[in-house]
């Protein structure tokens, strides 16, 4: 490996070591539910890597003991997962690289890896590009493993370190915190914590993740509205 | 279910999740200007989400408030403490996440309550 690819590598594995931490923890979690549902190994390994959506995959797991409903299967997978729509429009410019590893970013932009890759700015002697791709990659992996370890010894291994998943909750936390003492303006930033929380206690928390996404593009809308009304009076 | 129909079901969640990832990078795609309107949209969104997903982590409280949820959220505050303190973000999630599981096994308010 050429030294823009390690040092790329290095940082990237420094960056996603919480992450490492909490999908051993939850991606075992996930292969034990499929193991104890009766599945092979094979089912959480191969859904972890083709489908890399953990919420997701917890609730197609439960589907696959039902009867086969491709509709519901559909439309939950998209009400779940609209969520990363508007991770897409968010990493437009920054995941507009050139080849392949473009279209590897994107199938890969799960949660973990939209968050580390978008608020992370590598010192300059690091490549960007490649930190990314090795933060998606390295993310992909440790869910992938781990399901597969869970789903492999899901009868054997007993879990002692309850509470570990709670690196997930710090991780989001420590992301959050950062942007906030780097940003001039936190509108955006409390409009998430707002809108979301209202909708948690309203809706519940099936419903309030993708409707506090639209709720939040329409504040966007009122706000340039207002911007480019004020604009046009001036 | 069959095999063919698990096949089906598993290839279904996986080409859905691809088609949320996707979409926007194709109605945007990278050779044509994006409109100003979705370049601003995408400036403002980030910190928005950041902010969502920390809720999403407490998702489970308002329904299902427990001792655990009182655990998460002092657990949640000391996170925050530590990195407005030190700015550093193993220590912070490591002495977040060790408070979490310390309370969690040592602490057991039921039996005190």
């Amino acid at each position: 490996m050429d030294t823009v690819k390690s040092t790329a590598f290095k940082f990237a594995l420094k960056k996603t070591l919480p992450i490492m931490t909490g999908f051993l923890f939850i991606g075992m979690a996930y292969g034990m539910y499929m193991h104890q549902e009766g599945f092979n190994f094979l089912y959480p390994t191969l859904m972890a890597f083709t489908i890399f959506a953990g919420s997701l995959e917890f609730v197609i797991a439960n589907l696959l003991i039902h009867s086969f409903d491709p509709l519901s299967v559909l439309f939950l997978t998209l009400i779940i997962n609209s969520r990363h729509l508007f991770y897409g429009i968010s990493m437009l410019e920054k995941y507009n690289v050139a080849g392949w590893k473009k279209y590897y970013l994107i199938f890969g932009m799960c949660d973990e890896s939209f968050s580390v890759n978008y608020a992370t700015d590598p010192p300059k002697d690091i490549d960007q590009v490649w930190f990314m791709f090795y933060v998606t990659c390295l993310n992909q992996f440790y869910w992938v493993f781990s399901s597969m370890l869970g789903g492999l010894f899901g009868s054997i291994i007993h879990f002692n370190l309850k509470g570990l998943s709670f690196v997930m909750t710090a991780l989001f936390i420590v992301l959050f915190v950062d942007q906030l003492l780097r940003e001039n303006n936190h509108f955006s930033s409390l409009c998430g914590i707002l809108v979301s929380s209202i909708l948690l206690i309203v809706l519940g928390k099936e419903l309030f993740l993708p409707l506090s996404m639209l709720l939040i593009t329409g504040i966007f809308c009122i706000k340039e509205n207002w911007r480019v009304k004020t604009h046009e009076s001036n | 279910m069959s095999l063919t129909e698990e096949i089906l079901t598993i290839s279904i969640a996986a080409f859905g999740t691809i088609l949320t990832r996707f979409l926007p990078f194709l109605l945007f795609p990278g050779n044509k200007p994006i409109p100003i309107f979705i370049q601003r949209l995408g400036k403002f969104l980030p910190p928005a989400i950041l902010g969502v997903l920390v809720i999403y982590c407490y998702k489970d409280l308002p329904a299902n408030f427990t001792s655990n949820s009182v655990f998460e959220i002092i657990a949640g505050v000391i996170t925050v403490l530590v990195h407005l303190w030190k700015k550093n973000m193993f220590l912070s999630i490591s002495i977040g996440t060790c408070s979490y599981i310390l309370l969690l096994n040592f602490f057991n308010l039921t039996s005190i309550l």
